[in-house]
Parts: structure tokens; C-alpha cells; sequence
């Protein structure tokens, strides 16, 4: 780790502390610019950059993942506190919550004796004040020697304040605190051994040394050289001599050290009553009613919302009035008149033409579904649901390999696969990733396929029962056997749970755009380049080549040989394959059972191209390559046996 | 008089098949004995046991012999696990044991050093002895883990008994730390109890390795 900088030229803010206190939404009033607000922890999992400028001055501004400590776990915080390690700020803003201040100011005590410049930033004070809580920021900003604010972003409240902070000051480095004295002299013992130049202050180091931080112990490995085991035989020889968890003894005195700082600076008035957001909580964790509320959350916000007024209302409207009636007559008279060459009519308006079929498909029918996820899905989150759900499903999801905090990335894939594929990060072990990832590819269908399937499958009774208890079933077994036999710890489940809130329609609504932006930006090239090279597949010959090729697996199957034509779609883009059978459905080349066995097929069929290469990104080309065939062959193993069930049985028949 | 260890371990299957169990008896089998084996001799001499046909019966007379012997047997677990840090197949086998040296006192030091333990690492009641109920009427409040607080009490974290140093740092660094209070509000499906003005939910396994003194 090199302590050079990547340019000098803006001076650098960068925001710090705990998941959930508010950073991203103070990142966003800073820079105006924006990055996705939520209200559960874990949901910026990678550095968001912008600017602001402050009294003539442009500053950078970096948002980080949440962390707890200067300590890392989860890969996250390993991104922040990589940033603290590796760049010169001007300021370090750390952002705390007013309603738990003594819990995260001993964060703030590691940053300034880290020896950063520091500012600290009291936030959610609208939400302490209605606790009773009160702060004497004065005395406060006098005990820890550095500027103290009081805020409440997501109301607006302390942004001048903050504002006026960064541009006044030339931070200087506030004075660490002392340690109980046998401590200090531990520190004292192995802050003389270092001799190279580090970011971090040699006391701050040693106290990480003292904690076994084994990045530390790399990162110093690697500037001592030769020094580093005289230094690490001071740091095993302190440990030894304490004969105690020094760990939890540093913790302790940093709790004493706050409670001091404290100390008739912090009051709350006790005797609260519950109020209507902590009834409502309850409600929600209790299993006798948490389960109906989950279901009813599906039922309204998913298939109501999603399924029917989305992937229904919306997308017959775009699709079947504005499309089909106008736009594409219109374009096919265009081409026709404007386009003589037949490979460029082709390309344009022609079969897999970029207007008739990238076009219609990104704007028509993946968008108004994908918009109606996100903005349910945003809804919700707001809430600070989807902890709570985390907490309820635990024990289930301990059965599949996972712990209730992968409830997060699997409910997010059924907005998008290939983000949710990217939130796997938040989880702590490789074995839970690789876990989730492979239910992900597999199992859990992406907004606009389920609104296609949805719409697919509503027309023949039955049909989406049999493929909901199949996509059921197969996530159940395939995560039950994952469960066994991917090597790796154990998961343990330990979530922060956010108090319920009311959503803001603010946030809501950007959050949504926002998304829904990534979304388009992200896959409207892929609908282009899928279409294409199916448009140079079809010119060529090569697509006729590979639908015959595949045609013994259609036949397989029980499917007509130009299915083969969706699965290929499919691989482009999921809904895209989805959206193929839909076409073959109209024309009614397939019977119900076909057409469910396509579904199930096709659903559980690889993941869409960008899934492909976010888990080539993630987890290695290896892992990502034996998923894509562990994937492909499951997938027409279950349709091979779903076809022979339901011929056997007559169901759907 | 002390047992011979081959009669502490029957004694103590047979405690276990009785009172936990609800058997009526043992069978040889179950009890790895024949009927010639010296313990069982041992015990029928003293009346604690009786044999009918090729079952042993637990009598009045051996019911509290064979409760202190699993007392014992599961005082020794805990110290394996909670002190001397030994898990596993490896524990259970040290604890077996060790368990047939816990006499005379011994397992009532050990007893108030665990702070009179209520179960064993795998979940099983410990009988309590004098020492224990002693201590309740003293009206010290026992520190247990959080497994064993209902939901609505309150308690004082007393200390974490966390090995893996990873979920060790996490539980600190979110304030699960020692001489904070802490009030459970469910324990099911998963345990959520608040700290401060936070709320947090962790699984079984995490909450039998925080240990919790009830208020």
C-alpha cells in the first residue's frame, strides 16, 4: 500500500462511521449529486466521489461504506478504512448517530488518535430530540478538542453549519486520549519500534497491532522489511505479559473514555412511552404476525404492483397502444421508404432490428417493470423493513447455507440479478457470497422476466402455480445441498435493527430515478448489442446454425425447435428470453405444458450476460464459470423432469 | 465413599434415561454392561440399583447419588468450554474424565467460579447443588447467557464468551460490551434485545456466548 496520493489538486472530505447514520444523505446535500439512500445498513458498498465547492473552493468529496470500528470485517468496511490508510484528507468528517452517541464516540476516539484531521457530526438529532435526548455540544466540542456538529440531513438541518466547518478550517489534529497507565505503556513499548512513515499515528497502529489486525500486521510487514519481527515479538511479548483479551480491554477503556467525555454533556430524559413506530416494529418480528405481513407486502407490493399494474397496466400500454399502434407502423413506414439496403432495414426495423426489437424491449417492457420494482422496493426499504424481515427468516435461511442478512441481496434480485449480485458483498463469509450467488443465478428470476413470466403464466390456470412451486423447490434443495457440501464457516446472524420509518417521498422518488437510471444506462447497450448480433447472427446464418444445433435439447425438452430461439435471447438479457416465449405465446405455438416447462426452463436458464460478468468481477472466472454450468445443466435437467412429471401426471394437460 | 468411575458412569446414564428421558429403567446395552460388571455389582451392594432381568432400575436410595454425578459430569463440560477453552469431541472426552475428580467440594468451587452454571454446553439442565441454591437465596442473580433471560427482563451484560475473534470485535464494537444494560425483547425466531437506544437481532448460537447478569 503506497501512501502516495491520486492527485492533489482538490482537497479531500471524506465521510466516515457506522451503517445507517446518515453519510450517503449528507454525501448528497454536499455535492448535490446523488447516492442511494436507505435506511439499513450495508447498502454502499462501494466509495461514491463528488465535489462541492465551499467559499471559492472545490473540494472532493468521498462517501464510504459503513464501518463500527477502525477494526474491518466484512469487505465494506475494508474499503473505508483502506481509503483512511491510503489517502491525505483535508477533513474527516465522522458521521454519528445522536440517539447512540455513546456507543459510536469511541470510533471518533480511534479516528483522532489515528492522528486525522477530524471533524465530528452528530446526525438524526430531530429523531434524539423526540427521545429526550439532549446535547451540550459546546462542552463537548471543548472535551474532544475537535469542531462538533449537530444535524439532521435528511431535514436539512446543520448543512450551513457543516458547510461554513469545512471553509473556516485548517483542521488540526485533536490530542488522543489517555489510557488506563499500564496501556499507555504498552503502546509506548511498540510505537518505538516502528521506523518507517505510516498515515496513521504509531499509537493508533500499535493499539491495531495490540488487536491482531492482520491487514495492519500486512501493511506493516510490508514497510519494515527486516524491522517487522523484532516489532512483532514486542507486540507477542505485551500480549503475553497482559495475560488478558487486550482486545476487549482497549474497548472497555475507550467505553470508560467516553463515559467521561460524557459525563454531563449527554442527557435523556427517561420513562418514554412506546410509540406507534415501536407497536408496529413488534408486529413485524413476531412470526404469528410478521409472516402475514411479509405476505401481504408481496402480495400488494410485488404481484399488485409489479405483476399487474406494471408489468400489466403500463407495459400494455406502452407496448400494445404506443408501440405496436404507432411508433413501430410509423418507423417500418420510415425504414421502408429511407432504408433500400436490406441488411441496414434489417438492422434498423427488421426482426431483431435495434427500433423494433432493443428498443421496444428496453423501453416498453423491461422499464415500466423494472420502475415499479424499484420504486415498491424503495418504498419499502425506507421503512427499515427489510432488517426486520433479516431477523424473521434467520432460521430458514440458516437451513440453505445463509443467515437472514442474505434476505437483502435475494429480495434485491428480483429487482435486478447483477446488482444484487454485487450486494452479496455485505455478507461476511466467501461461502455465504458463493451461496447466495449461485441461488441468485439460478433461482431467482429479475424484475422484468418475473413481470413477463407473470404475465405469461396468468393466462393458463395452473401454470404459475406449477412454476412457482418449482422455482421454490429448486431454490430450496439446491441451497439445502449448497448448504452441505460448499466448504467454508459456518453463518452467524447479529443485525442492527433501524427503528421503523416513515419513507420520504423525496427520497423515495429520487432513490427510484436513480436506480432506474443505473438500470437503463447499464443494460440499453447489451439490448443493442444483443440485438445486434442476433440481427448478424440471422444475416449470417449463424443463428439458424445454433437454433438446429440446439434442437435435440428442445425436442428434449417436449419444446418446439424455435424455442431454442428464446433460450438464446435469454442469455442477453433474462426478459429478453422471456419476453421471446411471449412472442411464441401469441402465436400460439405452445401448449400449456410446454409453456411452463419453458418458463421453468428458461428461468432457472443462465444468468442474463451483465449477471455473467458482474460474477466473473465478484468471485473469479472459475467460480463464475462453474456456476454458468452448474446453472445450464440443472436448468434443463429440471425441465427435461418437469415435462415428463406433467405429461405423467396430465396436470395443465 | 467414593464410587468406582465404571459406577459413576451408570449411575449417570441411568439419571439420564430415568428423569430426563422418562424411561422406565435401562437395558444392559444401553448402560454398555453385563451382567457380571463390576459397577453394577458395586451399586446393588449399596441398594442405589436394581436389576430385573436384563434391566437396571434406578432406586430412591441412588436418585441423589446419580444426580450429583451428573452435576458433575456437566460442571466439568462447562469448565472445559467456558475456562479452559476445549471444545468439541476433545472437550466432551476431557470432561469425562475429569468429572470422576469433582469431589469433596471440588465441584461446589467450581460451581460458584462458572457463577452456578444452569446448563451444560449442549443444553442440558446441571442439577443444582447446595452451593446453588444457596446463592439463590442469597438473592445473588446468577449471570447466564441470554438464552436463559426472558423476553422483557432486563439484565447487565457480564461478559462475552465469544471465541471467534471476529464476532468478538463486531458485538464490541456495536456496544455489546460488558457493564452495559441490555433489555431482550424476543426469542424467536432470532433473539433482539436493545442496548442503549439501538436495537439488535442475533441468532441462538450468538446469544449463548453472551452472558448476561439478570436485573
Amino acid at each position: 500500500m503506497a501512501a502516495v496520493d491520486k492527485g492533489q489538486d482538490a482537497p479531500r472530505i471524506i465521510l466516515v462511521g457506522s451503517p445507517n447514520v446518515g453519510k450517503s444523505s449528507l454525501f448528497n446535500e454536499l455535492t448535490g449529486t446523488y447516492t442511494t439512500v436507505s435506511n439499513y445498513p450495508g447498502t454502499s458498498v462501494e466509495i461514491s466521489r463528488g465535489h462541492c465547492d465551499i467559499a471559492g473552493t472545490r473540494y472532493e468529496v468521498l462517501d464510504t461504506p459503513g464501518m463500527y470500528s477502525l477494526i474491518p470485517i466484512s469487505e465494506e468496511e475494508k474499503v473505508a478504512r483502506d481509503i483512511l490508510l491510503n489517502e491525505t484528507p483535508h477533513v474527516v468528517i465522522h458521521v454519528i448517530d445522536a440517539r447512540n452517541v455513546e456507543r459510536m464516540l469511541p470510533m471518533t476516539l480511534q479516528l483522532v488518535e489515528a492522528g486525522l484531521p477530524m471533524m465530528l457530526v452528530i446526525n438524526i438529532m430531530d429523531e434524539a430530540e423526540r427521545l429526550g435526548i439532549q446535547i451540550d455540544f459546546p462542552a463537548l466540542r471543548e472535551r474532544l478538542g475537535i469542531p462538533v456538529i449537530g444535524a439532521a440531513t435528511a431535514r436539512r438541518r446543520g448543512l450551513q453549519e457543516i458547510r461554513q466547518a469545512i471553509g473556516n478550517q485548517d483542521f488540526c489534529v485533536g490530542a488522543p486520549f489517555s489510557y488506563s497507565p499500564d496501556l499507555e505503556d504498552d503502546i509506548q513499548e511498540i510505537s518505538t519500534c516502528f521506523q518507517s512513515d505510516y498515515r496513521l499515528s504509531r499509537r493508533s497502529l500499535a493499539l491495531l497491532l495490540l488487536q491482531k489486525d492482520t491487514h495492519i500486521q500486512a501493511l506493516v510487514g510490508d514497510r519494515e522489511g527486516e524491522l517487522t519481527e523484532p516489532l512483532m515479538e514486542c507486540v507477542k511479548k505485551v500480549a503475553f505479559a497482559r495475560r488478558s483479551d487486550l482486545h476487549l480491554h482497549i474497548s472497555l477503556e475507550r467505553k470508560r473514555i467516553t463515559r467521561n467525555l460524557l459525563n454531563g454533556v449527554l442527557t435523556q430524559e427517561g420513562g418514554r412511552k412506546p410509540s406507534m413506530s415501536d407497536r408496529l416494529s413488534a408486529l413485524t418480528m413476531n412470526p404469528l404476525t410478521g409472516f402475514p405481513f411479509l405476505l401481504a407486502t408481496l402480495y400488494f407490493g410485488l404481484y399488485k404492483f409489479v405483476g399487474g399494474f406494471g408489468a400489466g397496466t403500463v407495459v400494455d400500454f406502452l407496448e400494445s397502444t404506443l408501440f405496436e399502434a404507432y411508433l413501430i407502423p410509423w418507423l417500418l413506414h420510415l425504414g421502408d421508404r429511407f432504408l433500400p439496403w436490406y441488411w441496414l432495414h434489417e438492422l434498423m426495423v427488421g426482426e431483431y432490428g435495434i427500433f423494433t426489437l432493443a428498443i421496444r424491449y428496453a423501453v416498453a417492457i423491461v422499464l415500466p417493470i423494472v420502475g415499479t420494482f424499484f420504486l415498491a422496493f424503495s418504498i419499502i426499504e425506507d421503512t427499515g423493513y427489510f432488517p426486520r424481515l433479516a431477523m424473521l427468516v434467520d432460521r430458514i435461511f440458516k437451513k440453505i447455507g445463509l443467515n437472514g442478512r442474505a434476505v437483502i441481496p435475494l429480495v434485491l434480485g428480483f429487482g435486478c440479478d447483477t446488482m444484487a449480485t454485487i450486494v452479496t458483498r455485505t455478507l461476511e463469509t466467501v461461502r455465504e457470497r458463493i451461496i447466495a450467488t449461485v441461488l441468485l443465478a439460478l433461482a431467482i428470476p429479475c424484475s422484468a422476466q418475473l413481470g413477463v413470466i407473470l404475465g405469461l403464466l396468468s393466462s393458463v390456470p395452473g401454470a404459475l402455480a406449477v412454476w412457482t412451486l418449482s422455482m421454490a423447490l429448486v431454490f430450496l434443495l439446491i441451497g439445502f445441498l449448497a448448504a452441505r457440501l460448499v466448504p467454508g464457516e459456518q453463518p452467524m446472524f447479529y443485525m442492527e435493527i433501524p427503528p421503523l420509518r416513515m419513507p420520504q417521498l423525496r427520497n423515495v422518488i429520487t432513490k427510484t430515478l436513480t436506480r432506474m437510471q443505473w438500470y437503463f444506462v447499464e443494460i440499453f447497450p447489451l439490448f443493442i448489442i444483443a440485438s445486434v448480433l442476433l440481427w448478424a447472427g440471422k444475416l449470417s446464418g449463424a443463428l439458424a446454425w445454433v437454433v438446429k444445433e440446439m434442437e435435440p435439447v428442445m425436442t428434449m425438452l417436449g419444446l418446439p425447435s424455435q424455442a431454442s430461439a428464446a433460450f438464446i435471447f435469454g442469455f442477453f438479457r433474462r426478459d429478453f428470453g422471456a419476453a421471446g416465449l411471449y412472442d411464441m405465446q401469441t402465436s400460439g405455438l405452445l401448449s400449456p405444458v410446454q409453456l411452463t416447462v419453458a418458463a421453468v426452463t428458461l428461468t432457472l436458464f443462465v444468468p442474463c450476460v451483465a449477471q455473467f460478468l458482474v460474477m466473473n468481477k465478484e468471485r473469479g472466472w472459475k467460480v463464475a464459470f462453474g456456476i454458468f454450468i452448474f446453472v445450464t445443466l440443472l436448468a434443463f435437467g429440471v425441465g427435461w423432469l418437469l415435462n415428463k412429471m406433467l405429461l405423467f401426471t396430465g396436470v395443465l394437460a | 465413599m467414593k464410587l468406582s468411575e465404571k459406577a459413576e458412569e451408570i449411575l449417570e446414564a441411568l439419571w439420564i434415561a430415568t428423569e430426563e428421558e422418562g424411561e422406565n429403567g435401562a437395558h444392559f446395552q444401553t448402560l454398555d454392561v453385563g451382567p457380571d460388571d463390576e459397577g453394577l455389582r458395586e451399586l446393588d451392594r449399596l441398594a442405589y440399583i436394581e436389576v430385573r432381568g436384563e434391566r437396571v432400575h434406578l432406586r430412591q436410595e441412588g436418585r441423589e447419588e446419580a444426580k450429583m454425578t451428573v452435576r458433575r459430569h456437566r460442571l466439568a463440560e462447562r469448565l472445559m468450554m467456558d475456562v479452559l477453552d476445549i471444545k468439541g469431541a476433545s472437550g466432551d472426552a476431557k470432561a469425562c474424565e475429569f468429572e470422576h475428580l469433582l469431589h469433596q467440594g471440588v465441584d461446589t468451587k467450581i460451581c460458584t467460579l462458572l457463577n452456578h452454571p444452569t446448563t451444560c454446553p449442549h443444553g442440558k439442565p446441571i442439577p443444582p447443588g447446595k452451593c446453588c441454591l444457596e446463592a439463590q437465596a442469597r438473592g445473588e442473580a446468577g449471570v447466564v447467557p441470554l438464552t436463559e433471560v426472558n423476553a422483557g427482563q432486563k439484565g447487565e451484560i457480564a461478559y462475552l464468551s465469544v471465541t471467534d475473534p471476529k464476532k468478538m470485535q463486531k458485538l464490541m464494537s456495536l456496544g455489546v460490551l460488558p457493564g452495559n444494560q441490555l433489555r431482550l425483547a424476543r426469542t424467536f425466531p432470532a433473539y433482539v434485545f436493545t442496548v442503549g437506544n439501538s436495537e439488535f437481532a442475533v441468532d441462538e448460537d450468538l446469544a449463548r456466548e453472551i452472558f448476561v447478569r439478570k436485573i
